[in-house]
């Protein structure tokens, strides 16, 4: 074993952290508030290459390996978690796909701008009345021989307003159920869809999480991504490695809370001392230390076996549901060290617990990747 | 046009300073290596230059004299966009040691404009660049504020008391410069870095040359006293505190 990272990884997690205390940083509270599309920073985040690091040099990417996206993504999440998820999205959800199953004409045309990140891409999965139960998909590609034709609405897309690209999970044979979904890829301006307003959410507020709407939407047959059918088994690959990205996010959100949260402990003072060396704020941050690194092995681990081309579902899994539940305990400690000033906006511990919830959601709740793990334990 | 930023190896700037051997040589057991700031700046202005396409400088070189733990910096100055490294091993004591060694490979590889930070962030000798001049009897300005190019001129403007000093110099030249030579030091981007792996790091031997300094002892300057916070109503209270306790008025 070798928990050593290269210089090249610590090359790349040093960059994002700089980026993230330089460029993100500042701002980042108002556009929380305001609710606020991070446009100059998605612009600066395609410069330095992050929104497609994990694609090959070949199609305009990175070509970075795994573990580096996750130090990348744990320093850009530290900060702003509404930046980190436009990344994650693209990287792992969109251009992975792709790249992994995309035709060549298809890469040329959708993926090398995403890669480069002139364009955004956006997955379409989830449904008003298709969440956790993916196989429920009621949109449909109807086969009209040289094309499809696309109806129905997709849900909570993040990306939806931002993306030229979508990746669209659609029914084609209802009666072969999860087997007749097709994954489409489509121009976000085509005519007949209709995006709907961003929604106005708890947390991670500042990236655009819209509804989508198709009507009577053409879609050339040269669009579907892998075989016929072939739609939920993508889009459920897409969500193994989209956990890493999760995962990773959800533990840059904890410890990015307990650096805040172990900085104002070393200053601030109660009963003639700095809080820390009061045992009952001490035993918090101690624990807070501990769950965070268990959390950064599991993301690791995954990043690791993906690096290997072993299969990591599992492990990605376990990283999501260890980090997510981890950032939400974390966050809520950090705003409990702040105390009232926790409470506030400007200390950015308040941000980071409304942001940790979302990590529990998104991606598979934390119950779906329970039922991931335990199918796992039958196999 | 060659430039050639000479780099310094430095502990990042939030290291906890710690000394070993009876406080003779400086811990760097667990330190992060960063390229000093002013250097960083430096090869950044470098850079600009380079691209564009307004003056003829067409390669952009960093030098480092130092040990193998200063690779990963040099790496990242090829990741930033600096076209070849060169690492002098050797573990410098002194200023003049540097300056003797970043000389003598000048003497076998001439370069047009020669970058030094004004200072570097660990021992703050200021001398580097200014003796690289005089070693190579090479133009030398200090306190560096702007580099452009005209033609075959260089001009630069140098901070001085109470205003700034306009300076048009040939080439060779030696700037020793500092803060505003550029906004900020660039972001390695991906690409950059994966570009990084295939640029030369060419690492040579030292020079035979007499170490002129040798450190006695480090001492860490005394504890900073506790912060005290005035409410921004109660003046006269600050105005107090300064006269009567910290007697600066």
């Amino acid at each position: 074993m070798n928990f050593e990272f290269t210089e090249e990884q610590l090359m790349i997690r040093d960059a994002a952290r700089d980026f993230a205390q330089r460029e993100l940083l500042p701002g980042v509270i108002e556009r929380d508030e305001k609710s606020e599309y991070p446009t100059e920073q998605v612009k600066r985040l395609a410069d330095l290459g992050f929104l497609g690091m994990l694609v090959g040099l070949e199609y305009d990417g990175g070509g970075m390996d795994t573990i580096s996206y996750v130090l990348a993504m744990e320093e850009i999440s530290k900060v702003d978690s509404s930046v980190s998820v436009i990344m994650s999205v693209n990287n792992s959800l969109v251009c992975w796909g792709v790249e992994k199953y995309g035709t060549e004409a298809q890469k040329q045309k959708f993926l090398k701008p995403m890669a480069r990140g002139e364009k955004i891409g956006a997955f379409l999965l989830s449904e008003p009345e298709a969440g956790s139960d993916a196989t429920s998909q009621r949109t449909t590609a109807v086969d009209m021989g040289d094309h499809y034709l696309i109806n129905g609405t997709k849900n909570w897309i993040t990306n939806g307003k931002s993306a030229s690209t979508y990746i669209v999970m659609a029914q084609t044979h209802p009666e072969l159920k999860h087997k007749g979904i097709n994954a489409l890829l489509i121009d976000s301006k085509s005519e007949g869809i209709t995006v709907g307003p961003h929604e106005n959410k708890m947390g991670m507020r500042a990236s655009d999480t819209c509804s989508v709407m198709f009507n009577n939407v053409k879609v050339p047959k040269e669009n579907r991504l892998g075989e016929e059918g072939f739609g939920f088994k993508l889009a459920m690959q897409s969500l193994e490695g989209g956990r890493i990205g999760i995962a990773s996010q959800a533990l840059g959100i904890a410890s990015g809370a307990y650096e805040l949260a172990l900085k104002y402990a070393q200053e601030r003072k109660a009963f003639g001392k700095e809080i820390i060396h009061h045992q009952a704020i001490a035993f918090k941050l101690a624990d807070m230390a501990v769950e965070i690194e268990a959390a950064r092995f599991f993301c690791l681990k995954a990043a690791w076996l993906k690096d290997q081309g072993k299969p990591y579902g599992q492990a990605s899994a376990m990283a999501k549901l260890y980090a997510a539940e981890t950032a939400m305990k974390v966050t809520t400690e950090a705003v409990q060290i702040h105390g009232g000033y926790g409470y506030v906006k400007e200390y950015h511990v308040e941000r980071l617990m409304r942001d940790a919830k979302l990590t529990q959601i998104y991606e598979g709740t934390s119950e779906i990747q329970k039922i991931v793990i335990s199918r796992g334990l039958m196999d | 046009m060659k430039i050639l930023v000479c780099t310094s190896n430095v502990p990042d700037t939030t290291t906890k300073v710690k000394f070993k051997e009876d406080n003779t040589l400086f811990d760097d057991s667990g330190v992060q290596w960063i390229i000093n700031p002013w250097d960083e700046l430096a090869l950044t202005r470098a850079l600009e230059l380079k691209e564009d396409a307004g003056n003829s400088v067409d390669e952009v070189s960093v030098i480092n004299v130092g040990g193998a733990q200063t690779d990963a910096t040099l790496r990242k100055a090829l990741a930033i966009g600096a076209d070849k490294a060169f690492r002098i091993d050797a573990c410098a004591a002194d200023a003049y040691y540097v300056a003797g060694q970043i000389a003598a490979y000048l003497k076998e590889n001439p370069f047009d404009i020669v970058f030094s930070g004004i200072e570097s962030s660990d021992y703050n000798g200021s001398s580097v660049g200014a003796m690289i001049a005089e070693f190579m009897n090479y133009s030398g300005v200090s306190s560096v504020t702007s580099v452009n190019i005209e033609g075959d001129d260089v001009i630069l403007y140098r901070a001085i008391p109470g205003g700034k000093q306009k300076i048009k110099a040939g080439v060779p030249l030696v700037a020793v410069v500092q803060k505003g030579i550029a906004k900020e030091p660039r972001i390695p981007a991906m690409r950059g870095i994966m570009m990084a792996r295939k640029k030369p790091l060419e690492v040579m031997p030292a020079k035979e040359m007499e170490m002129l300094t040798k450190s006695v002892k480090f001492e860490l300057p005394k504890a900073k006293g506790a912060c005290k916070m005035i409410d921004a109503g109660h003046v006269e209270q600050l105005v107090e505190l300064l006269k009567n306790e910290a007697k600066v008025l």
